[in-house]
């Protein structure tokens, strides 16, 4: 009950397109996340998957049965929404014992028990979910989806409602309930460091289609195309045009950088560069920009410097807490060999080759 | 003008606190100074809102003072203050246009029309809202509505101060960099006395010059996003700043070293004897800078290796080290490392910190 694959499915609601038709099967026993800005169709995929909703052509498989059509109530499997639902009327041990007693368990108090402990909800037990705090009534709700024992859960955004500290706190916690694989685990998230936190399995998805599947770090290290490069990367990338030139490549009508990672013929290609991959440091063979700071946002681990330059305006990527001024000039530089080369109709021409091995 | 705001008060929303826990804001005597940006942070429920709303005059506090520039306002209305607001839901009138928006706090104030010509022109012009002046409200997105309560809160020269609460939150997260930028240009050109509620670090590291930190009612330290980072003068602020935060080992002082667990860390001079005589002592130090290494090094300790994440651009390494977890945030280049190994980090370095009772010591 837990291999899922999704054939030629499709949806529209009236003239709208919410999903073209793609097919793909989920990873058994692992977490599978859906990556996407807003619409691009993360909720839909959930619901068809859950049953919740019936795809206007193509068809849903688990376990080899063609379920299409088959209502969510008939098939085992367990729901988290970005919003937290529970039964306000009963307390949170009933809220948990739910699903258990609908399927007449036995050991429903230590089951309960048990589960309540994992979340840390277990002082809580007597209390009523509108007694809870936002990040207790979550757990509350993730309890309940995982006492159904379900070998499909799909989680919809369940943290975006939660200040960002409890947002890591229980995101760590889940990341190790879903590595004991028990499941298969569909995870939609807006965040890229979320998807790099959970691990797994990836699918981006863009305004309704299929970009790309497979392992995280595969997808993040080797995208496809640029479409997937830009949705997997936060702070976003910095992109430029280069056009070649007596072997060499021009960036945006400026300055000239050697590609020699660079096989195929091309005439011009798109050039995509990680924030993390530049530097106010130089080394040798660097490529050297010259920029003015336009703000330094510091997020607490990182500073990212946001500076307008001749390619563009791009971001920086530095860990600790660094102090930029608005307005500052500096020179920024990056390893040539780190950046990813895109065909101009978007397609992976070459990914960077990093020291442990990865890449081209 | 830009007023400095001295709190010196306390505030119960119950008759009668006793414990701690009936205070929304525990006593606490703080200043604000006149043209600071600041930043007031905290998860929900830590009494930063309440704070807001006492500076502002919305919430009278059950004890004490609010000064502005020497001046008790204590009873005195939002109005008498003399500040402007902006909240996190845009407050404009949809059927004026966006320059008659940004007029209307000036026109109130029976500001010459040429005045107020200007003064919109300038804060349009810094908003990148001048392209819009004549067009109506209402037909704006929830950004650009966001922009012009931002404009109308700026707007006022003479304001004492302008308290945002949130005022970001409304705006699509690709967008938010902008205007984070934009307030700080603002900040820097106009030397207003500014103070922004939110409950993202982001957004308080980046748009203020002090952060004050609070938990439970309490402020447990006003600094710079550097002093945060590197200097938390609590444990909470070294847990609550940063992804993932500051590591804590608890140990005790024996002779000039700290004993963690069985194992033995040496201390330097300074710090064996700022910490002498001090029971409950933690060490706390950064994911950042623990240093890991294959092969045992002068005053290293061994940890087990429990888990190691590749994030793309850095690995998270999880141990266990003298009976605590701790993280170490690495280059890609610890992919060698395996889960289950045994390692060897060292936690001395300019960056650690010591705490007792949870404090700051050293």
């Amino acid at each position: 009950m837990s291999h899922l694959q999704l054939s030629e499915v499709s949806k529209s609601v009236g003239a709208d397109v919410h999903l073209h038709p793609m097919s793909f099967a989920l990873q058994p026993h692992a977490v599978t996340v859906l990556l996407g800005a807003t619409q691009a169709g993360k909720t839909s995929v959930l619901r068809l998957m859950a049953g919740l909703d019936v795809p206007s052509s193509g068809d849903v498989i688990v376990d080899g049965l063609n379920v299409t059509g088959v209502p969510v109530r008939k098939r085992h499997v367990a729901m988290v929404y970005q919003q937290f639902i529970n039964y306000p009327s009963l307390t949170v041990f009933d809220n948990i014992a739910s699903p258990l007693k609908l399927r007449q368990e036995t050991h429903i108090e230590e089951k309960v028990q048990d589960l309540a402990k994992r979340l840390h909800i277990d002082p809580f037990l007597k209390r009523f979910p509108s007694e809870l705090s936002g990040g207790q009534q979550q757990r509350v709700a993730l309890a309940r989806a995982l006492a159904k024992n379900a070998p499909l859960i799909f989680l919809d955004e369940p943290l975006v409602n939660l200040d960002y500290k409890l947002r890591e706190e229980l995101r760590e916690e889940l990341a190790q309930l879903f590595a004991m694989g028990q499941s298969t685990v569909v995870y939609a998230t807006t965040d890229p460091g979320e998807a790099l936190l959970l691990g797994g399995y990836t699918a981006v998805l863009k305004e309704g289609r299929l970009l790309q599947y497979g392992p995280t770090l595969e997808v993040f290290r080797r995208p496809a195309s640029l479409d997937v490069a830009l949705a997997f990367s936060d702070p976003p990338l910095n992109v430029v045009s280069a056009q070649s030139k007596d072997g060499n490549w021009q960036l945006n009508h400026g300055p000239f950088v050697a590609l020699p990672q660079l096989k195929a013929m091309h005439s011009q290609v798109t050039l995509a560069i990680r924030p993390a991959s530049l530097r106010v440091e130089e080394k040798s063979g660097d490529m050297v920009i010259s920029g003015q700071v336009q703000l330094a946002e510091i997020s607490g681990t990182d500073t990212f410097v946001h500076f307008h330059c001749a390619l563009g305006e791009w971001v920086m990527q530095k860990t600790g807490v660094h102090f930029f001024e608005l307005g500052a000039r500096l020179t920024f530089y990056f390893d040539p060999s780190e950046s990813y080369v895109f065909s101009t109709d978007g397609a992976l021409l070459s990914a960077p080759f990093s020291q442990a091995g990865w890449g081209a | 003008m830009a007023a400095r705001i001295d709190l010196n008060l306390a505030h119960a929303y119950h008759a009668n606190p006793k414990l701690d826990s009936d205070y929304a804001l525990l006593p606490l005597k703080m200043s604000f100074r006149a043209g600071g940006a600041y930043a007031l942070l905290g998860p929900s429920g830590c009494g930063k809102t309440t704070m807001l709303n006492i500076m502002s005059g919305l919430v009278r506090p059950s004890q004490g003072h609010v000064l502005f520039d020497g001046v008790d306002v204590t009873d005195k209305s939002p109005q008498a203050r003399n500040i402007a607001q902006v909240f996190q839901f845009p407050v404009i009138y949809d059927t004026m246009t966006v320059a008659e928006n940004l007029a209307f706090p000036l026109r109130n104030r029976r500001m010459p029309e040429t005045d107020i010509r200007k003064r919109v022109g300038q804060i349009a012009e810094m908003l990148e809202l001048n392209g819009q002046l004549n067009q109506r409200a209402s037909g704006l997105t929830a950004d650009a509505k966001q922009k012009i309560s931002l404009g109308r809160g700026l707007v006022r020269p003479d304001v004492s101060a302008i308290l945002f609460d949130e005022p970001l939150t409304v705006i699509d997260p690709h967008l938010k960099w902008q205007l984070r930028r934009k307030l700080k240009q603002v900040h820097q050109e106009l030397k207003l006395t500014l103070i922004y509620v939110t409950h993202d670090q982001v957004e308080a590291l980046t748009f203020a010059e002090e952060v004050v930190v609070m938990t439970r009612g309490k402020a447990v330290q006003i600094g710079s996003a550097e002093d945060l980072f590197e200097k938390p003068a609590h444990t909470f602020v070294g847990h609550f700043i940063g992804s993932p935060g500051m590591n804590f080992l608890a140990g005790a002082l024996d002779d000039q070293s700290l004993l963690v667990g069985e194992r033995r860390i040496g201390l330097n001079d300074q710090q064996a004897q700022s910490l002498q005589g001090l029971a409950n002592i933690k060490l706390g130090i950064r994911p950042e800078y623990v240093h890991v290494e294959a092969q045992a090094s002068f005053n290293s300790i061994p940890a087990q290796v429990e888990r190691l994440q590749d994030l793309g651009t850095s690995m998270l390494m999880t141990m266990r080290c003298a009976g605590h977890v701790l993280r170490a945030r690495l280059p890609l280049t610890a992919q060698h490392f395996t889960v289950g190994s045994s390692v060897h980090v060292s936690l001395l370095g300019k960056h650690t910190c010591f705490y007792h009772n949870e404090e700051l010591v050293v």
